[in-house]
């Protein structure tokens, strides 16, 4: 049975991160620059099991479990400060988060 | 071209327009919809990759639990487009170039790899099925697991904190 | 002879403590003299002196029992540098011995003298506390001494010899703030820096002859240079070193034509005339000689001028003392003529007769002194007496400064008649100037004859010496006989010499014992065969020594030349005593050769024209002209200071405003500067961090690809 060469995930994983970083760098959205850092984190999931199942060993699915529990951790953090700074700001767009200046 | 070719072609075409969807929506539910679908066009690629139970997980931590926390955040907030504004006017154009910069390094990394390796579309069915990734995971890496937990703990305290910080000690 | 062999049989072992006892003494008067009572502190510094004069005698003992080897004892190392070996070693032979027992021995009775004459002496002039100080500055001097006689090597006799002139000048000017007449007054000062100076002008060429010595001979051991001199003697060298030293030797012994300061030393109280000045430091000079023997003997000529300097001394001081009237003064003149004598024998190579008038003038010279500080003070008891009536002296003290006239308790016009107030010191005083003017069978006699037999003999080596002594010795008869006869017979010529009262015991008995040893001091000596106890004891420092017979016709015609000036003097000054206020007789058949006599020749104002006043106006010059007007107005102000000013501006304006502060600013600026474009960068925004972050992946990702 024929495969698919395992550089058709890695491209397709760095186009998804690619377009995660684009989301990071043009939106002003805090949610959705949050979103598009979800989007990388599964792009980087995507290619971890990729590899695993190329090298037919199981190492890199649990670190993607790994990866999903700690992005669970991080969306319940991030999301909370959003919330706060959402309260005090009255906006989530993060151009008007420039506090720390020089 | 095989059917996996034509098969992974397509989801890949799925994937990546969602992921655009995302990206270029102005409403931020959009985004978290398409994002949602995003998550589970990549469970089925996982399914493909002889992952069935990280691909349940994908779909039910990801495209469930996390993706609906953020829906719940997105209608608190709001869901009001932002204001035009251009603090940054370089912003977009550079995030742009370097952005394409990055995907000519990648191709070109892709295609000077000498010996790619080949995708076995078909899974075994002891490589990705549960009881292989718990016996792996209750086994060997039992402590990472074990601190995960205290993780996901801090996560949950510090979550409620941050978000009851006002009601508790007034404005700070 | 071997030090570890000859430790063994004698006291040798003992020879540092010929220091240390007069040091130990001075350091315990010193710190704890304070709270002493004057006897005690007298006591114990004439028992460190004393303690000196045992282990003298205990060194001259042991010496004997060794037949009269050379014993060095070494004590400590003191400048090892190349060439350059020197210790502190003892050295013990007949000649220090003798030394050591003349300084020590007088030394140690001109201690006791001075318990009972500092007692008062400190009272007339109001201020007892410097009674401790005279016995430090005693017992300092005893030490140095000893280290000058005792020295194995010419530095170290230097040490000795600097040591003695240090304290000399203390001594001198121990009465600092007052002159002989005891008024308030910086003239003692002045007398003990003028003894400094002339010393100073000896040390000199002490010192050259030091340098010169260790140039040629690599050495200032004595043995070594000896040696060296006779194995290769390099007659222009050795000339040079022996006139050298003789420098020194004029300082130190005054003589002509540096003895200008031993008549003003007489400032400092008697016992320290006695004592420095005229038993033992002046002696060091002789002593000099003496110990350097080996090198004058390898030099006619240098030897020829030093016995001329020492009979020319002779006679020219005797012709001074003929014309003073200050009873120390004449003595003083004295000491300077009886020092030429001494000098001239050890010119002549007559050691043993230098040495025997060395330790006879030591004993009468001493007896002398002291007698005369004895009379002095005889006559300011008179003069205390007098002036306060019959108050005791606490209540006398309050209006002592106020009623009392400038009265000179040495000159011997105020005395007269003085044997009948002081009986003692007037038959201690008969015997000292027997002694002195050489009246058989007084020491003096010997020592002296012995010196004249030796000029008499060398004279054709010697020319002209036998001459002058015998002149010189003629005129000290008669300045001796004329003495006698204005302090102790005649009338009393003045209201204090009725009222003068003899001294204490505390001061008689030590001038007893000096009298003893002035009448039968010439025993040392005698010109019989199997009596030539002092030329048998130096023949083992100095080689060979022939013992002179008794020559008839020497001794007989010095005997008659001093009973002839006796005579004189008596048909001068005895038969019709002086009046009060009268001139002296000479005055008129002399005319101005006593003019001269009275004013010492005018040396003193002829070395004030000749050397002090050019000194003064060359000093005067170097300071005002050279010193002030042009170092300090001129160079200072204007080539150091205005230079210095204008490279100050030139560093300060150009250099360091214009490049150094410019640099300092630049980089500030450029700083502010590029901080400001840096901090631009950080402009809060959280999404153009992230730009940044993603520029630098790209980058390094394509510098890993492409590199």
């Amino acid at each position: 049975m024929e495969g698919v060469s395992v550089n058709y995930y890695i491209g397709l994983s760095a186009i998804l991160f690619i377009i995660g970083v684009l989301g990071v760098l043009v939106r002003r959205n805090a949610l959705v620059i949050f979103m598009s850092i979800e989007l990388m984190l599964n792009a980087a999931n995507l290619a971890f099991v990729a590899f695993s199942s190329v090298n037919n060993s199981l190492d890199g699915q649990i670190f993607v479990f790994f990866i999903m529990t700690v992005a669970a951790a991080e969306v319940a953090v991030g999301l909370a400060l959003i919330v706060a700074i959402f309260r005090t700001k009255k906006s989530i767009d993060v151009d008007q988060i420039n506090l720390l200046k020089g | 071209m095989t059917t996996d070719l034509i098969l992974f072609l397509i989801l890949a075409a799925v994937a990546i327009a969602t992921a655009v969807g995302m990206l270029l929506s102005r409403n931020a539910v959009y985004s978290a919809l398409f994002l949602v679908l995003n998550f589970s066009t990549v469970a089925v690629f996982y399914l493909l990759l002889g992952a069935p139970f990280i691909a349940i997980t994908q779909v039910t931590v990801y495209a469930g639990a996390i993706m609906v926390l953020f829906l719940f955040v997105i209608m608190l907030l709001g869901t009001d487009e932002l204001p035009e504004r251009t603090v940054l006017p370089w912003q977009k154009p550079m995030a742009v170039f370097l952005a394409v910069v990055l995907m000519v390094e990648g191709v070109y990394l892709i295609l000077t790899q000498k010996t790619p390796g080949l995708i076995n579309n078909a899974p075994t069915e002891s490589t990705g099925s549960p009881q292989a990734i718990g016996n792996l995971l209750f086994d060997q890496y039992l402590l990472p697991f074990e601190v995960t937990s205290i993780l996901l703990l801090v996560a949950m305290v510090g979550a409620i904190v941050l978000t009851n910080k006002e009601k508790k000690g007034g404005q700070s | 002879m071997n030090f570890s062999e000859a430790a063994n049989t004698g006291y040798f072992f003992l020879a540092p403590w010929l220091v240390f006892f007069p040091v130990i003494g001075l350091l315990f008067n010193m710190i704890f003299g304070g709270k002493m009572s004057e006897k005690a502190i007298g006591t114990v510094a004439s028992l460190a002196s004393g303690m000196a004069f045992v282990v003298s005698v205990l060194l001259a003992y042991s010496l004997s029992a060794t037949h009269g080897h050379t014993v060095t004892v070494p004590f400590a190392e003191w400048i090892h540098i190349g060439e350059l070996q020197l210790d502190w070693t003892f050295r013990i032979d007949t000649l220090s011995t003798v030394m050591m027992l003349v300084v020590s021995g007088v030394g140690t009775l001109i201690h006791i003298y001075a318990i009972g004459y500092m007692h008062e002496d400190v009272r007339f002039k109001d201020d007892v506390k410097r009674f401790r100080r005279f016995f430090v500055f005693l017992n300092l001097f005893i030490a140095m001494m000893m280290i000058l006689v005792s020295g194995d090597s010419y530095l170290m006799l230097f040490v000795g010899w600097e040591g003695v002139g240090l304290c000399s000048f203390l001594l001198i000017g121990f009465w600092y703030d007052f002159d002989t007449l005891g008024q308030k007054s910086t003239a003692n000062a002045e007398a003990g820096k003028k003894a400094f100076i002339a010393n100073r002008v000896g040390d000199f060429g002490f010192l050259l002859a030091i340098f010169t010595t260790f140039w040629h001979f690599g050495s200032l051991q004595f043995d070594a240079v000896f040696k060296a001199a006779e194995a290769h003697p390099d007659p222009i060298v050795i000339s040079a070193i022996t006139l050298f030293m003789l420098i020194g030797v004029t300082g130190k012994s005054a003589q002509v034509p540096l003895y200008v300061w031993l008549p003003d030393a007489m400032a400092g109280p008697t016992p320290v005339s006695a004592l420095i000045h005229a038993a033992t430091m002046v002696t060091a000079g002789v002593y000099l000689v003496v110990r350097s023997a080996p090198l004058y003997n390898l030099v006619h000529g240098a030897s020829y001028i030093v016995a001329m300097i020492g009979a020319v001394t002779a006679l020219f001081a005797a012709t001074i003392a003929v014309g003073q009237y200050d009873i120390k003064k004449v003595l003083a003149y004295s000491t300077i003529s009886q020092l030429g004598f001494m000098v001239a024998a050890v010119g002549m190579g007559a050691y043993v007769a230098g040495i025997f008038h060395l330790a006879t003038h030591a004993f009468f010279k001493a007896l002398l002194f002291l007698s005369a500080g004895s009379i002095i003070l005889g006559m300011e008891r008179g003069h205390h007496h007098l002036a306060h009536g019959h108050d005791d002296h606490g209540d006398a003290d309050a209006h002592h400064d106020e009623e009392e006239e400038v009265f000179d308790p040495g000159d011997m016009r105020n005395m007269g008649n003085l044997r009948k107030q002081m009986p003692v010191t007037f038959w201690l005083y008969m015997a000292g100037t027997l002694a002195l003017a050489g009246i058989f069978p007084f020491a003096g006699f010997w020592s002296k004859d012995e010196i004249l037999l030796d000029a008499k003999l060398h004279a054709e080596h010697f020319p002209g010496v036998y001459w002058l002594l015998s002149i010189a010795a003629f005129l000290t008869a008669f300045y001796m006989g004329r003495q006698i006869w204005m302090v102790f017979f005649g009338k009393e010529r003045t209201e204090v010499a009725k009222h003068a009262e003899e001294s204490p015991p505390v001061m008689t008995v030590p001038l007893m014992v000096l009298a003893v040893l002035a009448v039968l001091g010439g025993a040392m000596n005698l010109p019989f065969d199997g009596f030539h106890n002092l030329g048998h004891w130096l023949e083992h420092t100095l080689g060979h020594v022939e013992g002179l017979p008794l020559d008839l016709g020497v001794a007989g015609i010095s005997t008659i030349l001093a009973l002839l000036a006796i005579f004189f003097s008596w048909l001068i000054y005895g038969k019709n005593p002086l009046k009060d206020g009268q001139p002296d007789p000479l005055k008129k058949p002399l005319g101005f050769l006593f003019t001269g006599m009275e004013n010492k020749w005018f040396v003193d104002e002829g070395y004030g024209a000749l050397v002090i006043k050019p000194f003064e106006k060359l000093a005067k010059f170097l300071s005002v002209t050279v010193d002030w007007n042009f170092w300090h107005d001129w160079f200072h102000d204007s080539v150091i200071y205005a230079g210095f000013k204008g490279l100050a501006r030139f560093l300060s304006e150009p250099v360091d405003m214009g490049i150094i502060n410019a640099i300092a600013d630049k980089l500030a600026d450029m700083t502010k500067r590029s901080s400001e474009g840096l901090s631009r960068l950080q402009n809060g925004f959280v999404r153009s961090y992230a730009l940044s972050v993603l520029l630098g992946v790209v980058a390094i990702l394509g510098y890993l690809l492409f590199k």
